[in-house]
């Protein structure tokens, strides 16, 4: 029974960060409708800026404020500079630069921060195990965090008029213009909160599996697996199916196929739910008459 | 004059499909374009709001507004039903509401969801509910109240009975006539209902293949029977 408590504790830890890089992949969904593949890189580089302002001297939360605004910063740029020309552009375009940006993200970042395996502090270390040793305290701290980037997320989507204008601009852009919405700004802004909630993602998870430039690449698939069971379109969802991600594939790889095999598991929910539930558990069904 | 046209050409690529309109909307007045299907009504509502790319003049209110981005004529005040609506289908009626007076900063927005309501009352019952989901009359009034809620000075109609049965087409024209008499907005209206169009306009315009043919107050065209034999077809 312990056993099992402690992989169902470590299964909502890791979930806990499949959870936040899901809620990434939906914001940018929100505001384009596209999945962008690099959201990982983009992570893994917001990370080691980081890192480099931790290294710097500056205290932790500090540093976090600070990456949040370049990364923010970042991701604006990337729609402005590299998606923005190919807007009009057929899907397959948009997939080939998504996974261009994937290479070219990973490698400058290898280029200028080294490949060499880094240790990224955690800001909630010194409170020791909590709940007789099942999570340590930075998985409660970083569970804490993820469920409050998200009710903030949420607050923004549904109570401001600016992330209603976000989700109009992105669900009819044509429509959105009529009312006065300026789409343009509001794809950039979009990119700018995904890469700063990608950011804290990565900030969150480099204490546990160490920080070097691959960092992100198995946990985007399991982070894309959370959001499509959760459903694309809908941010607590995505969250909900981040955690159960996690914790299935803790239980899977402990008690059914091993660990070698953990990474199908993603796949497996991939491609169950695309076939049996497109929408996504929590995901919204839309209507629309004929 | 609220909207002044002369000289608009516009088209798709190379194709053009406007060859040179003159036309006018006097404030607070209803103009309409007719024609067959082809002739360039859409097109040149399009044209107005910067949907596709017009030359010539077209200015609201003495400003010149031709070559603007279609959410900036949107701020200037110029609201466009398309056709299909123009809606957002997967929202709720409210958020389409809160939409339509987005770029509002003023108090009355409330004020201005009250009016819509007593104008669609239908609209108040399905408040929470998926705009994808209403039928095709209370989507059409749903598109209306979200240009409405802009504040306009112009509302653009395209063909508002479009794909609706007649009773429900009555119910929404008799709609537009109080709208005209209670709002002060100005109305350039395209329809396929000839009939209905010069019952509400007070100017009309006949456009055949781009190009106007023939223009005058909307009351002697309904009267003249040699054109509504040519050209409306009733």
């Amino acid at each position: 029974m312990d056993a099992f408590l402690l992989q169902l504790a470590a299964g909502i830890a890791t979930g806990g960060i499949y959870a936040s890089v899901a809620l990434a992949i939906v914001m940018i969904y929100q505001a384009t409708h596209h999945v962008n593949f690099a959201q990982g890189e983009m992570a893994t580089l917001s990370t080691f800026i980081a890192l480099t302002f931790i290294q710097a001297g500056f205290p932790y939360w500090v540093a976090f404020g600070a990456t949040l605004a370049v990364s923010f910063v970042m991701g604006a740029l990337v729609e402005r500079l590299i998606m923005r020309p190919v807007q009009h552009a057929p899907i397959l375009t948009h997939v080939g630069v998504y996974i261009g940006m994937l290479l070219i993200i990973g490698n400058l970042t290898g280029w200028v921060f080294g490949y060499t395996t880094k240790v990224f502090p955690s800001p909630f270390e010194g409170g020791g195990p909590m709940f007789g040793g099942l999570l340590s305290a930075h998985q409660l701290g970083s569970v804490g965090v993820t469920l409050g980037v998200l009710v903030l997320v949420y607050l923004f989507f549904t109570k401001t008029s600016l992330g209603l204008a976000m989700r109009a601009a992105a669900y009819n852009p044509r429509s959105a213009r009529l009312v006065g919405i300026r789409v343009d700004v509001m794809l950039a802004l979009g990119w700018g909160l995904a890469a700063a909630i990608g950011s804290v993602a990565g900030m969150m998870v480099a204490p546990i599996v160490f920080l070097d430039p691959n960092m992100m690449l198995g946990i985007l698939l399991y982070a894309f697996a959370g959001a499509l069971l959760g459903g694309i379109d809908n941010p607590p969802g995505a969250v909900a199916g981040g955690f159960l991600v996690g914790v299935l594939e803790n239980l899977a790889g402990a008690y059914i196929v091993g660990t070698e095999l953990k990474l199908s598991v993603a796949l497996i929910i991939i491609i169950g739910v695309l076939v049996l539930k497109p929408s996504g558990l929590f995901g919204r069904v839309v209507f629309s008459r004929v | 004059m609220l909207l002044e046209v002369s000289g608009l050409r516009a088209g798709y690529g190379p194709t053009h499909v406007l060859h040179g309109l003159d036309f006018a909307v006097e404030e607070g007045g209803v103009t309409t374009l007719l024609g067959a299907n082809g002739a360039g009504k859409t097109t040149t509502l399009r044209a107005v709001c910067g949907m596709v790319r017009a030359e010539g003049e077209v200015s609201l209110a003495g400003q010149r507004i031709t070559g603007l981005a279609t959410e900036d004529i949107a701020r200037r005040g110029v609201a466009h039903v398309p056709d299909g609506r123009g809606t957002f289908m997967e929202l709720t009626v409210e958020e389409n509401f809160r939409l339509g007076a987005y770029t509002r900063r003023d108090a009355e927005v409330q004020r201005d969801f009250e009016r819509m309501w007593e104008w669609f009352p239908r609209l108040k019952q399905r408040w929470k509910q998926q705009a994808g989901t209403l039928s095709g009359g209370e989507q059409q009034m749903l598109a209306i109240a979200r240009a409405l809620l802009l504040r306009p000075k112009l509302l653009l109609l395209d063909e508002p009975s479009f794909g609706l049965a007649p009773l429900i087409v009555q119910d929404i024209f008799g709609i537009l006539r109080r709208i005209r008499a209670e709002s002060g907005v100005g109305i350039l209206l395209v329809e396929q209902n000839a009939n209905l169009a010069l019952e509400l306009a007070d100017r009309a315009y006949l456009l055949e293949t781009g190009r106007i043919v023939m223009s005058g107050p909307a009351a002697e065209i309904r009267q003249d029977e040699a054109i509504r034999r040519s050209y409306l077809g009733y």
